[in-house]
């Protein structure tokens, strides 16, 4: 088990090193005119040598790079240009509003997903089963943004509800700030919701046609206790993977949610960086979340191992 | 004629068979005869401004309205058809060719190289998919062309991955060993046996990558970092004063809605279907 971590630890290392490059890249590959853009349009330096200066790019590749690598190691990701404050402050300043946007919509995107994924295998080739799929399929073909922009336009018309325009923190007023994450997570979670109950559906088939729920049948258990003992425990551990790699495409819905309900979190403060043409936080923040999907696949992965002792470290 | 009636009754039963895949396919073909009919179908110019037609609800004469700026909704959305569509196909030629090449090295010469690749693809599906599409339009500029490539360079990993297990299951095959052991070159193998199999699971990856790109170009547009205005991309009409007249002229941002809904959702039947028909090893495991 612990040679097991160690050694997904050892390749963690040159996914994270390709990561950090790719990054580092971002800014290199501009094509030159940008830098005359950043200077002119939002005039963050006085000439094009002193704004090159800024960005670092005014040392030979391997020299930024190996700077770069330095800073980020001991957390320093490089000062906003926008702001001119430390980009990883920034960045933790606004993460709890994003994670808890994406958490609340895990909950409602599994709320949804297990118990639909769950009826529709039940009940498979119903009508019920037909009804679950094609809402399913609904769900991914449907844009967050438009469901969002007409959940806000018939709440305003028919109960005079527009979303606040300022952000309550968690810590102040937990029923304020509810009441301000819960349409957006519930819109993010429905979205997500679909990919999770065709997982699920697919794992309950696959697990019903087991030898040992043949025998749990003919022991005379009740559908309830066969479906919640026998097969729910089986088939869930492939849908905690799949929310595992959800997770990438939640923080990337989470930047549309976050613009339309205007909330302060991280995916806002990209698009105003993009806006900005704030380099430094787009690295940043692209450093940052990718680190993190890492960093949370091999926990999944880990514990994983724990909670499955069929599952074997090789 | 025979073989024509038997392929015409072939057609039926796939469709008596999977229903919804025929609706997701009869859905492409409306959206594909509209893009290519526009000029003919469009009621009016889809960019010409009329200041007394502002804001107006629909009639007979604009069917689904007006907008802001007097444009007629109808012809619009006709036009922006077109514009998913090129959107699309550019994005998906560009990720489906990168990943073959990337799939199929991978997956035909395994070892090192597919150890190398594996963990580059690893490394750009780390970064959640919206957030580098972004990145790129960040660094492109806007424009259509800088669309079509993010697109194109952000469906990349996940199809490479896709195709490589496909690559994977057939190189284990005895004709392939047949193929090498009468002398053929790689080059010759990958064309001619490798290929040939693997454009079923090829297949699929661009009708579910299509619906994709349709998505995802709506969402830039609609953040105002996709398709720069006046073009009519069905996104871009929801940004902007698509939102702003919302309440007051509601036929603005909900007929582009639609139309993204029903191209996606077809889209996606047509995969779907595709993907139970041709490939029935690669089922659930798409997304």
């Amino acid at each position: 088990m612990s040679r097991y971590v160690l050694r997904r630890l050892m390749l963690l290392l040159p996914t994270l090193a390709l990561v950090t490059l790719l990054v580092f890249s971002i800014i290199r590959l501009l094509p030159g005119d940008i830098v005359t853009l950043m200077m002119s349009e939002q005039g963050y330096a006085g000439d094009k040598a002193k704004l090159e200066q800024m960005l670092g790019l005014d040392q030979p590749f391997y020299r930024q790079y190996v700077t770069y690598i330095g800073k980020a190691l001991r957390g320093d990701l490089g000062v906003s240009l926008w702001t001119k404050e430390p980009v990883l402050d920034e960045i933790l300043r606004r993460l709890p509003v994003s994670l808890e946007l994406a958490v609340l919509a895990m909950f409602f995107g599994l709320l949804i997903a297990v118990p639909a994924g769950i009826f529709a295998a039940v009940r498979q080739d119903t009508w019920l089963d037909y009804l679950f799929r094609t809402s399913a399929i609904g769900g991914l073909s449907v844009p967050g943004f438009w469901m969002a922009t007409i959940v806000i336009v018939s709440a305003s018309i028919w109960w005079q509800w527009v979303p606040p325009m300022r952000y309550t923190p968690l810590a102040r007023d937990p029923v304020r700030n509810l009441s301000q994450l819960l349409l957006p997570a519930i819109i993010l979670g429905f979205a997500l919701s679909a990919s999770v109950m065709r997982m699920t559906r697919s794992m309950v088939l696959e697990v019903l046609r087991e030898d040992y729920i043949r025998t749990a049948w003919a022991k005379g258990l009740s559908e309830s206790v066969v479906i919640a003992r026998h097969v729910l425990k089986n088939a869930m551990i492939p849908v905690v993977t799949v929310m595992g790699l959800q997770l990438s495409a939640l923080l990337g819905g989470t930047v549309i949610m976050e613009s339309i309900f205007v909330l302060p979190g991280m995916g806002k403060f990209l698009l105003d960086a993009i806006t900005w043409r704030d380099y430094p936080v787009i690295q940043g923040i692209n450093l940052f979340l990718a680190t993190s999907v890492i960093v949370l696949n091999l926990v999944i992965d880990v514990v994983y191992g724990f909670l499955d002792p069929r599952i074997r470290f090789g | 004629m025979t073989s024509t009636v038997g392929s015409v009754a072939r057609v039926f039963r796939i469709m008596r068979s999977k229903p919804l895949g025929a609706l997701g396919g009869l859905l492409i073909l409306v959206l594909v005869v509209t893009a290519l009919l526009a000029p003919v179908l469009a009621p009016h110019d889809p960019v010409k401004m009329k200041s007394t037609d502002r804001l107006q609800a629909p009639s007979r004469n604009h069917p689904l309205g007006t907008d802001d700026f007097g444009r007629d909704i109808l012809s619009r959305v006709i036009y922006g058809a077109r514009i998913s569509m090129l959107l699309g196909l550019g994005a998906v030629a560009i990720s489906t060719i990168l990943a073959a090449i990337i799939g199929i090295v991978s997956g035909y010469y395994g070892g090192r190289i597919d150890t190398i690749l594996q963990r580059c693809i690893d490394t750009l599906m780390a970064f959640p998919g919206f957030v580098v599409l972004l990145t790129i339009m960040a660094m492109l500029g806007q424009g259509l062309g800088s669309v079509i490539l993010a697109l194109g360079i952000g469906g990349t990993a996940g199809n490479a991955r896709i195709i490589r297990s496909a690559v994977l299951a057939i190189r284990a095959n005895q004709y392939l060993e047949v193929a090498r052991a009468t002398g053929c070159r790689d080059w010759r193998i990958i064309t001619r046996h490798i290929l040939p199999n693997i454009a079923a699971p090829i297949m699929v990856v661009a009708t579910l990558g299509l619906g994709v790109a349709v998505l995802a170009e709506s969402s830039l547009s609609f953040l105002g970092f996709g398709v720069p205005p006046p073009t009519p991309s069905w996104g871009a009409m929801l940004s902007g004063s698509g939102r702003t007249y919302m309440i007051q002229a509601p036929w603005m941002a909900v007929f582009p809605g639609i139309a993204i809904s029903l191209a996606v959702f077809g889209f996606n039947m047509l995969g779907d279907a595709l993907r139970d028909l041709l490939d029935p090893k690669l089922r659930g495991g798409l997304r």
